[in-house]
């Protein structure tokens, strides 16, 4: 218990007197999982309105196969990307290995299936009669995704966050494809590993609360969005 | 309003994503080293230099010596700072590595929990040491991962003539030095470790040095350039400048320094230029 205190006050001290590595660790967690967040979320809305408003053979097995994907392994991503983007491997050309750019990709490819299956499921559930409406009172094909779009308001944000809790928390794939390196690829989740296995735990809980004081930000900030009024 | 939000946001988003690209046109060296020079702090002190001194930008990767060989041998790294001798001359004979020179040394110690159940505190040889581990069934911890600690492990067990291989009382974590030593102080097992990660990590573990001093534990570490006539994708200008920049009698000096004003004691001792 006695180091849990001593890690909330590290937590404080490190927070309060804006420990400039701490800062830059925080922000890049911010930036990179933020980015990741905003690619799956064209990508898996994208995928979830294509899924759900069109009719075609085998439609069944690719729900469950994006339902599937909502739960891939983060080591399991870490390691193939990896494996795609050595210099010496079939992307290699990049060169962008061991950098933020690489730990996009991979959380990008954990935070798509689930906000694919979330939207699924989301744009699935409104009403089959709202569609056949919207068509009637001369609704182009964009405006009738809009209008869907908005209609699956409360779910599809659910997807986000569900999308960014996802990416923010992982560790397995950004340690291997970012590399945990000091000052440019270390972010909060490797970090957090790394400490504890040099067993400076005070830092190690500082670095995990200061996780958690980000993920809720983030979330209350995209909860507002969610609850807030619509306008009429 | 919302529409001006979106933009904005899509606006950010590409700023950031060209600050994310722009930040590896550096000239870039990737270092696949093993989990002690990072844990103990050590490549904290020298990276910065040597990114000073050559402008060089370097991907450290802190990983066991076995996997550091490993990228090495896929031309993924560039250079590498690794302690596993005899899998580093395997390395050598292969044709992976262009040079191979020795760097610095420290030493192995056998800790374990201070009660000592095992009673191996009074012996001098380590391999009596081991036996009398296996002989009373005491826990030990092995890291398991291929590492130099691990490869000098297992030549430990095989010069003390056992068989530690599926025992119930030998237990692997598959981690790191540091974790290593986190599970065997809490478990009260024994285990292998380097000293310097040992010094490092010594205030938080409880655990006591129960052997220390035979020849058999030394640990000596060498800097590699991997061979870019193998990989043409090697850097091995980098590779070149950070082996001369390590074995530099600044930077030895600088590694026989570390750690003694926050241990009491150094955790390398220098070797540049010196025989094998």
């Amino acid at each position: 218990m006695g180091l849990i205190w001593e890690g909330i006050k590290e937590a404080l001290r490190l927070l309060f007197t804006l420990d400039p590595e701490v800062l830059k660790i925080t922000l890049l967690s911010l930036k990179v999982s933020v980015l990741a967040t905003l690619v799956s979320l064209f990508l898996g809305i994208g995928a979830g309105l294509l899924i759900a408003l069109n009719r075609f053979p085998g439609k069944h097995l690719i729900i469950s196969l994006v339902n599937t994907g909502m739960g891939l392994p983060p080591v399991v991503v870490g390691l193939f990307v990896t494996i795609m983007l050595w210099r010496n491997g079939p992307l290699g050309f990049f060169e962008i290995l061991y950098t933020p750019t690489a730990i996009v990709i991979a959380q990008a490819i954990i935070a798509t299936p689930i906000i694919a299956g979330i939207s699924v499921a989301a744009l699935q559930q409104l009403p089959p009669n709202l569609r056949l409406q919207i068509l009637s009172l001369g609704a182009t094909r964009r405006q009738l995704v809009w209008l869907l779009v908005q209609e699956a308001r409360l779910p599809l944000l659910a997807a986000v966050m569900a999308g960014f809790g996802g990416v923010i928390s992982e560790v397995g794939a950004s340690i291997m494809v970012g590399g945990n390196i000091k000052g440019y690829s270390r972010v909060l989740t490797t970090a957090t590993v790394m400490e504890t296995s040099k067993g400076n735990f005070d830092v190690a809980i500082a670095l995990s609360l200061i996780l958690l004081l980000l993920a809720f930000s983030v979330n209350a900030v995209l909860t507002y969005l969610q609850q807030r009024k619509r306008p009429r | 309003m919302q529409r001006n939000l979106c933009r904005s946001i899509a606006l950010t988003a590409m700023a950031t994503l060209g600050s994310v690209l722009s930040a590896q046109a550096q000239k870039n060296l990737i270092l696949a080293t093993t989990t002690s020079t990072q844990d103990t702090g050590l490549l904290d002190v020298l990276i910065p230099l040597f990114e000073q001194q050559t402008g060089y930008f370097v991907k450290t990767i802190a990983v066991g010596s076995g996997q550091a060989m490993a990228m090495g041998q896929k031309g993924e790294a560039d250079v590498l700072l690794v302690h596993s001798p005899d899998a580093e001359k395997q390395f050598m004979i292969d044709g992976f590595g262009t040079t191979r020179l020795l760097v610095m040394h420290n030493d192995f110690v056998v800790v374990g929990p201070p009660a000592d159940p095992a009673g191996i505190k009074t012996l001098k040889s380590t391999s009596a040491a081991f036996q009398k581990i296996a002989a009373s069934g005491s826990l030990f911890m092995s890291r398991g991962d291929n590492s130099g600690t691990h490869a000098k492990e297992k030549t430990l067990w095989k010069l003390a003539a056992i068989a530690q291989d599926g025992q119930a009382w030998y237990q692997q974590t598959g981690l790191g030095m540091g974790q290593t030593l986190n599970i065997a102080a809490e478990k009260k097992a024994y285990t292998l470790a380097d000293r310097g990660t040992y010094l490092a990590m010594k205030k938080t573990l409880g655990m006591a040095i129960l052997n220390e001093g035979d020849r058999s534990l030394q640990n000596v570490y060498h800097v590699i350039e991997v061979n870019a006539a193998k990989f043409p994708k090697v850097n091995a200008e980098g590779a070149k400048a950070f082996a001369a920049f390590i074995l530099a009698k600044e930077t030895q000096e600088s590694i026989g320094k570390f750690g003694i004003e926050k241990f009491g004691a150094p955790l390398f001792f220098p070797d540049a230029g010196k025989p094998e």
